[in-house]
């Protein structure tokens, strides 16, 4: 992520003074000079957040009678393609999650080897930046779990994940979703690869057949349809370069708030 | 000198001595200026002036995202949910309607909740109007960043002005009510005062009255925390350092629909507080919150 300098942030913030003095308010709100000093914002939320969870704590964990009874889907609610309509259709049986990038040992895991993994379950709530939050139960396997048996190298910072989704039309496939995470959320206990919502299987719309989750941060990080999860040492050669889909759309990386 | 005022002539009379009245017929009374606001308080005033709208503005913006309030935990479109403010159409001659939904009563307020109008789009399907948030897009990113970086100029204004206002005895001088203000008899006075919009005069303006300092505490000491708290309730991250903050609003939609309704407290203040300076003098008291200078107006002549 982007380091704030002292002296960028003081020019951001004459910046931000002088285009206030100076234009109207929508000029100010859009001008590309405040955004030093709202990254600047981002970066103080990220790194008090982070002193704030060093210990890294658990996310409330919930009674099965706390469940909602209508989780929203956002996004995605039914991936487009043939490919994955086949992949549906057939149980998933020739789905497969591949693990690659800065890692040792490149592993290939079908649906039926993931769930034989020791599993986790987990009722959490989900909080989405519109402003709603939902509670489902969670059943899949620690992040954590493969990313060891993967064997990340030293120089690996960011986890991506890879979606088979696209949200936005595109040719060059700019479109299609992914989401990362840094390590201090990746081997997190509560950070899971889900393939069981709510005591069943997880459904299509919710991202089926393996989602993320990520419980203490904002809804869109929870990435649905995950086919790869590739370590990397940067974000900006992947996608648009911002970690994610919507973070290439202007929203932040760091969303635990 | 501005930080020294009490050198000058006019504020050479001590607190509590009679004020200089030049009550001899046919003379005016002497205009008599003391200093009000301390330099802290001013600064920490126009900063937390700035903050608020700000946070009003990119909050509402957030808030369009999913007008729609509950209590609990959960609360999503679908939920009885005890606000919500939306778009319908009109069976008869197919206008789009806004209505607003409070508590099981319903209410249009096509113009301006629900549906407003729009100069490039015409009449366009919103909670709150564009010319009340912030604007820009992508409008749900920037609102965010905008919200979170005002939060912690906001804190931080307000961190100041509360170590301020205990170490230097502002708080226990200028906001403490005295045994005198609590006097019953004082109190309906001062209601009835206030109800005639009678701003005070002479010595009685030379310090609070009991319901403004009533006002000032409670948005001092609970409304303006409410806001910070319930704000990081709304945080994943927050609460899984601090998961009692669910059990102290009763989860995080709750906190959510109180982080609304104190917002709208603060706005209630504020027209108030801008009510109250009309009353009492506009010029005047703006004066005194930049230069920290008060004219106090002389006693009516009964």
């Amino acid at each position: 992520m982007r380091r704030v300098s002292r002296r960028g942030l003081l020019r951001a913030g004459s910046a931000m003074g002088t285009s206030l003095l100076l234009s109207g308010c929508d000029g100010v709100f859009e001008s590309p000079s405040l955004r030093g000093v709202l990254d600047f914002g981002q970066w103080m939320s990220r790194n008090m957040q982070r002193l704030l969870l060093v210990r890294q704590p658990l996310a409330r964990e919930f009674a099965p009678s706390d469940i909602s009874q209508d989780f929203p889907v956002n996004g995605t609610t039914m991936p487009g393609g043939f490919d994955y309509f086949r992949m549906m259709t057939s149980g998933f049986s020739s789905w497969r999650l591949t693990v690659d990038g800065l890692v040792r040992r490149p592993l290939s895991f079908s649906l039926e080897e993931i769930k034989a993994l020791p599993a986790r379950t987990q009722i959490t709530l989900h909080c989405c930046d519109e402003g709603w939050s939902a509670i489902g139960q969670w059943t899949g396997v620690a992040l954590s779990r493969i990313l060891e048996s993967a064997e990340l190298m030293p120089n690996a910072r960011y986890i991506v994940f890879h979606c088979l989704d696209a949200l936005e039309q595109s040719f060059d496939g700019s479109g299609i979703y992914y989401e990362s995470l840094d390590l201090f959320d990746a081997f997190h206990p509560q950070t899971i690869l889900a393939y069981g919502m709510n005591g069943g299987p997880l459904p299509v719309p919710h991202g089926a057949p393996l989602r993320l989750r990520v419980e203490r941060q904002i809804g869109y990080k929870s990435a649905k349809y995950v086919t790869r999860i590739e370590a990397v040492d940067r974000l900006d050669t992947i996608g648009r370069g911002r970690g994610g889909f919507w973070e290439d759309r202007g929203y932040q990386w760091y969303a635990g708030l | 000198m501005l930080s020294h005022p009490t050198n000058e002539a006019p504020d050479q009379v001590p607190p509590g001595a009679p004020a200089p009245t030049g009550d001899k017929p046919g003379e005016p009374p002497a205009r008599e200026v003391i200093y009000r606001h301390s330099v802290p308080v001013r600064v920490t005033h126009w900063i937390n002036v700035l903050c608020l709208t700000l946070l009003l503005m990119s909050g509402l913006r957030l808030f369009n995202y999913h007008p729609a309030l509950y209590w609990g935990d959960d609360g999503y479109r679908g939920k009885p949910a005890f606000l919500s403010i939306g778009a319908a159409i009109n069976r008869h001659n197919g206008a789009v309607v806004g209505v607003t939904q409070v508590a099981g009563l319903t209410f249009v307020t096509t113009g301006v909740l629900g549906v407003s109008y729009d100069p490039e789009r015409g009449m366009v399907r919103r909670a709150f109007p564009a010319w009340l948030t912030l604007p820009g897009e992508p409008g749900l990113a920037l609102a965010r960043d905008w919200h979170f970086l005002i939060a912690w100029l906001f804190v931080a204004n307000g961190a100041a002005y509360l170590l301020f206002g205990f170490l230097s005895g502002h708080f226990r001088r200028d906001l403490a009510p005295t045994s005198e203000q609590l006097h019953p008899r004082h109190i309906l006075s001062d209601i009835w005062d206030h109800m005639r919009l009678r701003a005070p005069r002479g010595e009685a303006a030379r310090t609070y009255n009991l319901l403004q300092k009533l006002a000032y505490l409670i948005v001092v000491f609970l409304l303006l925390p409410l806001m910070v708290l319930t704000g990081l309730t709304m945080s994943p991250a927050v609460t899984a350092a601090a998961p009692a903050l669910f059990d102290l609003f009763g989860g995080r939609q709750s906190a959510r629909t109180i982080h609304f309704l104190v917002a709208n407290l603060l706005v209630l203040f504020v027209l108030v507080h801008v009510a109250e300076l009309l009353i009492a003098g506009a010029f005047n008291g703006t004066r005194a919150m930049i230069t920290g200078r008060y004219v106090l107006k002389p006693e009516r002549r009964t």
